[in-house]
């Protein structure tokens, strides 16, 4: 087998890539399932078919989406930048502690105003979080990879140490837990479900991505320093102001959904609040080809794994680590396929 | 000699947790000398030490545990290098996606021996020291010999790289693939190579952990050292000798968590345990600010794919 590049990438395979990706990771999870001793049919149709087959289910579907959809478009707006932000899953934390922190000081105290001060506060505690990684890029070429992942350990321990300490509920028989937010410190939810209005948000925030790519100057810049950062810098664009801006929407977009999830799902401050979204929001980056309409398909689909892999661990006592497995060789098939993109296999005879 | 056993003490708990961070930190510096970026350390470790728990515990054996963990790093190793080498997919998503992967797979495999303790790798003998002083002996038992492997490698590695002709063609690799390509040196088959080891280090890394460091399977156990031996790489500026240096100055903060509060100084344990993250940060800081010699020292081919013309 050999590869020859293409001279222009090939669009059909851009799209049929994902695709074939999502079919193989079926097949590949059917053969995990035999491995696994329970019958494959019965695991997949609980993987992908079950969490969607009532209308509560498909709320769920959406709740699970809004917090890896607003993580990956601010993942993805930064890989287009060729800035590699893995930090949101400390970004979220960091939302969630800033909002949470809103609702635990104003206390039962406060009317509507509290949970706008508190969403505030927490797309503010994300932004915060990114632009320590900015400016230490920056100021000192600190590479954002390894500093934002440092900071994804650095906000958990202090989530934990809060929970464990000054913001622990003194009634709470000793949980490490905060007390539970006042009703008007929680996010309303939709039809009888625990749906936020934040899934709307996220939805919407998918075209604005959108167009700040595609048709403001910010974007335009953006897309130049990923793509040829030496015509960025030829066409003198600063490298800092791209750092900082995605980074900062990054961080902004991640608090979002890190306060989002605690003032609504969860409805307090608790040692984990999050089962890795912001990791699994680097799959549903790339898998929706880091374009913000993709994005939302893809994190469709990666919210349909952990309601899935719920349903597996109640149904058939599989546990919730499928989930990690089940993602990671998703990105691996996706990676896998991409080489059609820009190249094309020639089969010859040894 | 109270003074003597805890200095001595702190010295051989700095050697012991500086140990994962030093295999699987050579292991990366072998690859990225080679030109290849595996961003996927903590889940090849996560892997390690999972299958290395679970062999030791099927076959009681910890050289058979040992070598499981090895074949396990280099077999996620080999799903990297098929990716980015053969395939050409970008190496830095392909990394992530490895780690992703192991965290998930690793906890799957530790699943059935999830927090149960198991009896640690049996230190090295000290003949001797039985009668002088019990105190003395119990510090130095905590030298088992996979802390001796870990600075043995360090030597190793070294020599290899700056001495051997093997590694010489390697670093040839890392600067200038197309140049090594033109000399017809098998840029792939090195670069393959060279990322097996690097796997194979961190599953050892993974299994020192599970196996000698903290005798027992726990989901997620590695807590970003991985990521830590990543960073180490890039402080070392790419020398064994340095990476060592900043392994036991990682292993020194490490131990310090727990010092403190012998010391008596009461401080949340949550705060505490970011030490090693602030570290982090604080060395990536210092060696990057001067952005030319650090680009100077790294291989000047890392992260980028290459691409055989024939």
């Amino acid at each position: 087998m050999r590869l020859e590049k293409r001279e222009a990438p090939s669009a059909v395979m851009l799209w049929a890539a994902p695709l074939l990706a999502a079919a193989a990771s079926v097949v590949l999870a059917g053969l995990l399932f035999v491995v696994l001793r329970v019958n494959p049919l019965a695991a997949l149709r609980l993987l992908y078919l079950a969490p969607i087959a009532s209308a509560n289910g498909v709320a769920e579907l959406a709740l699970k989406m809004t917090p890896l959809l607003l993580c990956a478009l601010g993942i993805a707006i930064g890989v287009r930048a060729n800035v590699w932000n893995i930090g949101a899953e400390g970004q979220f934390t960091m939302g969630a502690i800033a909002g949470g922190g809103v609702a635990l000081t104003l206390g039962p105290a406060g009317g509507w105003y509290v949970l706008s001060l508190m969403l505030v506060a927490g797309i503010l505690g994300g932004m915060a979080w990114a632009a320590i990684a900015a400016s230490l890029r920056v100021g000192t070429n600190a590479h954002e990879i390894l500093t934002t992942l440092m900071l994804n350990y650095i906000a958990q321990n202090i989530l934990s140490w809060l929970v464990h300490g000054p913001w622990r509920d003194p009634q709470g028989f000793n949980f490490p837990q905060s007390k539970t937010f006042a009703s008007a410190a929680t996010l309303p939810s939709l039809w009888g479900t625990r749906l936020t209005p934040i899934f709307f948000v996220a939805l919407l925030a998918a075209p604005c991505a959108w167009v700040l790519l595609q048709r403001t100057t910010a974007g335009y810049r953006l897309r130049v320093a990923g793509l040829a950062p030496a015509a960025a810098r030829y066409a003198g664009f600063s490298a800092s102001s791209t750092v900082w801006l995605s980074l900062l929407i990054a961080g902004g977009l991640a608090g979002l959904a890190g306060i989002a999830e605690v003032a609504g799902p969860i409805g307090q401050l608790v040692p984990t609040i999050s089962p890795g979204y912001g990791y699994a929001a680097i799959i549903v980056a790339f898998l929706g080809r880091l374009e913000p309409f993709g994005i939302v398909v893809a994190s469709a689909l990666m919210a349909l794994l952990y309601l899935g892999a719920d349903g597996l661990q109640m149904h058939m006592q599989l546990p919730l680590s499928l989930t990690g497995t089940l993602q990671g060789m998703l990105l691996f098939l996706l990676l896998a396929g991409d080489v059609r993109v820009a190249n094309r296999v020639v089969w010859r005879r040894g | 000699m109270a003074d003597l056993v805890l200095i001595l003490s702190i010295l051989v708990a700095t050697m012991r947790a500086a140990t994962p961070l030093l295999f699987a930190g050579l292991g990366e510096l072998v690859a990225e000398r080679s030109g290849v970026l595996n961003l996927g350390v903590e889940g090849m470790m996560l892997v390690g030490a999972a299958v290395g728990f679970a062999a030791h515990a099927v076959t009681g054996s910890f050289v058979l545990g040992l070598l499981a963990a090895i074949l396990a790093g280099a077999v996620m190793a080999a799903l990297f290098a098929l990716l980015t080498l053969r395939l050409l997919a970008n190496q830095v998503a392909t990394g992530l996606a490895l780690t992703i992967f192991g965290v998930g797979l690793s906890a799957l495999i530790g699943l059935p021996w999830a927090g149960v303790p198991a009896t640690g790798l049996p230190a090295a003998l000290w003949p001797g020291l039985a009668h002088d002083s019990p105190a003395l002996q119990q510090v130095l038992l905590l030298l088992d010999p996979l802390v001796w492997l870990a600075f043995a490698a360090v030597v190793a590695v070294d020599r290899f790289l700056r001495r051997s002709r093997a590694g010489l063609t390697l670093r040839a690799v890392g600067e200038s693939a197309e140049v090594a390509h033109a000399l017809g040196t098998k840029v792939l088959r090195i670069r393959f190579l060279a990322v097996l080891f690097g796997g194979a280090m961190a599953g050892l890394a993974g299994a020192d952990l599970s196996l000698a460091y903290t005798p027992m399977w726990v989901e997620n156990m590695t807590a970003g050292r991985g990521w830590i031996a990543l960073a180490l790489v890039v402080f070392s500026t790419w020398k064994p000798w340095w990476l060592t240096a900043g392994a036991l100055l990682f292993g020194f903060v490490t131990i310090a968590q727990f010092q403190a509060e012998a010391f008596g100084l009461s401080f949340s344990p949550d705060l505490l345990a970011t030490l090693p993250y602030l570290a982090t940060i604080v060395v990536l800081v210092l060696i990057s600010r001067d952005a030319t010699r650090l680009r100077l020292a790294a291989p000047a081919a890392l992260g980028k794919p290459f691409r055989p013309s024939d």
